[in-house]
């Protein structure tokens, strides 16, 4: 049975890192500032108590003051997984380190989110449309178009 | 000695061709018959579901998550349905949790005699046996038309349960299945298995290492046959996958003829566990007291099941209302082809469309 | 030129009329060109119409059955279908080259046949070097089809075009030296002299020899398992992509019918041509080549098909060897043994092939994995 773990538990660990990076945990998610993502989820990936190897999936939703992107991620090996979230605010503008370099199962991800979503992430390797093509203006799934 | 000089050709193996299971393209770079580089082109199927589920009530999102994956229609009902139920704390009837398991697992059988078929296709061998695995796919679309009343998409499974019972022909039908399927599976597999020429062109090509499937969130027979052993219907077991014996395949090598190997296996595991089900079968009703606008709490969800084609999964948001605040569905076609860049690389067109037959995606739930 | 006998292996019959009918030399070849023209056509519509009845039954369908009695007027419909259709040329191609590419491929098609022996001596030419008419022909087609592939400005096409000619272009020497060791049993190279000699059928006394033209000739028709030249699941119909229309039909009809050469072919030189007891010789002729027509049409429903460089090594390291070997050990025997007693070489043969071929698949590997260009 896969154990979701507990973002209280994690965040426990985790705040001698990374102080002062982790905004809220609850018993579901841990969320994280901006621009400590890259760190704690290649910390999480690496460290072998952690050890997310396999990335579920990366979202994005519209919460019309922020957008806040959701890794879904999980270890093979100890078979646990873990929500981690984190927000940018504002509607212009937004950006997220990208995590493509530690997974490569987020490059298309990634793109799907800028493409829909407009969230562009830094660090992506080849940050394009990929479903609209390359002069389409707005991006269709935030809650302002249509 | 002289070399001759050469340069490298873009060919656009265009969204319609013969092989490409649907629109996609790709856009490779040839240094003769050797592929030098791939870069794909996706979007031509984009419908945009994700942002119709947001105006449709829980209900009435359950067609559109027939037409993602629709050769294998009622496992993204069986994955849409979970989110649900676990979103609203909804708990399902014992017998609506049986005709799942069993409709999800023939659900299987029949896509896995797909895409071998279609693997077989790209080889070359004339639709022969696509046709033989198309006559044992008839039996089981024969099936699902007796309870859903559809052959293609079906719109079968509601929050709670399942749509409508089983009319009374089913039973029978199933036990003449169970008896005849793994006869013909077996038959199909004896005079695929050994055949020269597959091997000549599926072994040890298209190898796709364990560290890199993983790193590349491949998951299915994909993942399977790459040597990690990862289903969930073992790992996280959602319905009642916990109460049936069954074993998990896994291949070794990780190239073409592993992953055909791993769906023949997973085909015959899938008639176990519906044996076991069929006999356990108990009575009751169908669909839990749930009500038609259902408006669950304010939360998220995420559910995933072991799709035919590996792991499917719905991550929902609610703000108490009619509809979604939020729908978004883990493309499984779309991580499953992130690999597929470093696995053609080096080969020959002639492996490209083998090593793409043998992912087995389906471009719904690529572009959604 | 002989007139063809119509009648039983009764040489008295038809007897009356001259051997120039109707009226000289140039009324006679017209005649008779027209006629092998349309047997030609008939048996090419009957070879299509019999495939496809035949990969139904294979695939577990029911072939063509609506139009006609039985489905017989399919190729009459395909036919028709195809030549109302549109011809599209691409604007880019090579005008002349694309407009010529049809005809080189189709030409070589039709006159392979006036020396096909459809009975004893009833063929158009009875040259005395049949065997060297046929094979310096039939390799003109292939320039046909890469005229094909150059000028239709499709890149597709152009792969497909450098597949034609590396594959062929190796094929022709196994092709060539299993014919040789016919030709040391025969002792002459005129094809009815080839039927003549033919006492015992020539596939018993050359079995590697049947085996390595065989496969030989099936990759030089590209027909399955080695149909990767037009393979429609990788290069979607290859050379003849950008071809529709009339012109489309005449690559159609190359493919079936150097199918039908290839028939006609091993019926002449293993099979024993028109030799057999109580029916008409043309009506031996026609069955042997349906026979040998049924078992590559059950190869096509079968087998997948090979890549390009497996192709390529099976000719070069696989049928070479063997086919040389075949025509040393055939030498040997021709003469070592006596006029009468040629039936000693069919059990010996047989051992020989048996060996050989186990010998050599274990040594030889196919291409598993990557293969160096």
């Amino acid at each position: 049975m896969t154990v979701a773990l507990s973002g209280k538990e994690v965040a426990a660990k985790l705040e001698q890192q990374f102080p002062s990076s982790i905004i809220e945990s609850n018993k579901d998610i841990l969320l994280v500032k901006n621009e400590s993502l890259f760190d704690i989820i290649s910390f999480l990936k690496t460290t072998p108590e952690f050890d997310f190897n396999y990335l579920s999936c990366i979202t994005a939703v519209d919460y019309f003051d922020y957008f806040e992107v959701v890794y879904h991620l999980t270890s093979m090996e100890h078979n646990h997984s873990l929500v981690v979230k984190t927000r940018c605010y504002g509607r212009e503008n937004l950006s997220v380190p990208s995590i493509a370099s530690l997974y490569e199962g987020a490059n298309a991800q990634e793109r799907e989110i800028y493409d829909l979503m407009g969230i562009s992430f830094e660090g992506h390797p080849n940050m394009k449309r990929i479903f609209l093509w390359d002069g389409f203006q707005g991006h269709p799934l935030r809650k302002d178009y249509l | 000695m002289m070399a001759i000089r050469t340069e490298p050709f873009v060919l656009n193996m265009g969204p319609v061709h013969p092989s490409t299971h649907g629109v996609y393209r790709m856009r490779l770079t040839l240094d003769g018959e050797v592929v030098v580089d791939l870069e794909p082109v996706i979007g031509y199927l984009h419908r945009g579901i994700e942002k119709l589920a947001e105006e449709r009530t829980y209900t009435g999102v359950i067609p559109l998550t027939d037409r993602l994956d629709y050769i294998s229609s009622m496992s993204n009902n069986l994955a849409y349905v979970l989110a649900v139920e676990k979103l609203a704390g909804i708990k399902v009837p014992e017998r609506a949790e049986y005709l799942r398991v069993i409709i999800a697992e023939l659900q299987r059988i029949s896509n896995h005699l797909v895409a071998v078929g279609s693997f077989f296709n790209d080889c070359g061998a004339y639709f022969t046996p696509f046709l033989h695995m198309y006559r044992e796919r008839e039996k089981i679309i024969d099936l699902f038309e007796m309870v859903s009343g559809q052959r293609l998409t079906y719109n079968y499974m509601r929050i709670g349960g399942v749509s409508q019972d089983i009319p009374e022909e089913f039973l029978p039908a199933m036990d003449r299945l169970l008896e005849q399927m793994p006869r013909s599976i077996d038959e199909l597999d004896r005079f695929l298995k050994e055949n020269e020429i597959l091997l000549a062109r599926s072994k040890g090509v298209g190898i796709l290492t364990k560290e890199k499937a993983i790193n590349c969130s491949v998951t299915g027979p994909v993942l399977r046959a790459s040597g990690v052993e990862w289903d969930l219907r073992k790992m996280d077991p959602y319905s009642i996958y916990d109460r049936f014996e069954f074993d998990i395949p896994t291949g070794s090598a990780g190239d073409c003829y592993d992953r055909y190997r791993v769906r023949i296996e997973e085909m015959r595991q899938s008639l176990r566990i519906i044996k076991q089900a069929v006999k356990q079968l108990p009575s009751g009703p169908v669909v839990a007291d749930v009500p038609h606008l259902i408006r669950p709490p304010v939360g998220e969800a995420y559910a995933h099941i072991e799709a035919p084609k590996g792991e499917l999964a719905f991550y929902l948001v609610s703000d108490n209302s009619i509809a979604p605040y939020r729908c978004h569905i883990r493309p499984t076609s779309l991580l499953n082809l992130a690999a597929l860049r470093d696995m053609v690389i080096g080969w020959k067109i002639a492996d490209l469309i083998i090593i793409f037959g043998s992912i087995d995606i389906c471009l719904g739930e690529v572009d959604r | 030129m002989v007139i063809i006998n119509l009648g039983l292996n009764n040489p008295g019959y038809l007897q009356t009329l001259p051997s120039d009918w109707p009226g000289g030399f140039w009324w006679h070849w017209l005649l008779f060109a027209v006629i092998i023209i349309a047997v030609v056509l008939v048996m090419v519509m009957a070879f299509i119409y019999m495939a496809r009845r035949q990969i139904g039954r294979m695939q577990s369908r029911v072939g063509p059955n609506r139009t006609g009695p039985f489905g017989i007027l399919q190729p009459i419909a395909d036919v028709l279908k195809v030549l109302l259709k549109e011809g599209i040329m691409p604007t880019n191609a090579d005008k002349v080259v694309y407009w010529l590419a049809p005809v080189v491929a189709l030409v070589p098609v039709f006159v392979i046949f006036a020396v096909m022996p459809f009975t004893n001596g009833g063929m158009l030419a009875d040259l005395n070097v049949g065997i060297l008419y046929i094979v310096a022909i039939s390799s003109i087609s292939t320039i046909g089809m890469f005229m094909a592939g150059w000028g239709s400005n499709n890149k597709y096409s152009l792969i497909s075009a450098m597949r034609v000619i590396a594959a062929v272009v190796s094929y022709e020497i196994p092709v060539l030296l299993s014919i040789a060791g016919v030709l040391l049993l025969a002792g002459s190279l005129s094809m009815n002299d080839i039927v003549l000699a033919q006492d015992i059928p020539f596939i018993l006394l050359q079995p590697l020899g049947f085996l390595i033209f065989f496969i030989a000739g099936l990759a030089e028709i590209s027909r399955s398992p080695f149909d990767l030249l037009e393979a429609d699941s990788e290069i979607v119909a290859g050379f003849h992509i950008e071809y529709s229309g009339i012109k489309f039909a005449l690559f159609y009809l190359v493919e079936y019918g150097e199918a039908f050469i290839l028939s006609c072919l091993i019926t002449t030189i293993f099979l024993g041509g028109w030799r057999g007891p109580v029916l008409p010789e043309w009506l031996w002729f026609i069955a042997k080549a349906v026979i040998v027509w049924f078992v590559m049409v059950w190869l096509w429903a079968t087998l997948p098909r090979v890549r390009i460089d497996q192709m390529m090594a099976l000719s070069w390291k696989f049928l070479l060897p063997l086919a040389l070997i075949n025509l040393i050990i055939t030498a040997i025997q021709v003469l070592a043994l006596p006029e009468n007693s040629l039936w000693v070489m069919i059990p010996v043969n047989f051992a020989i092939t048996a060996v050989l071929i186990l010998l050599w698949s274990k040594l030889f590997k196919l291409g598993w994995g990557r293969v160096e260009v």
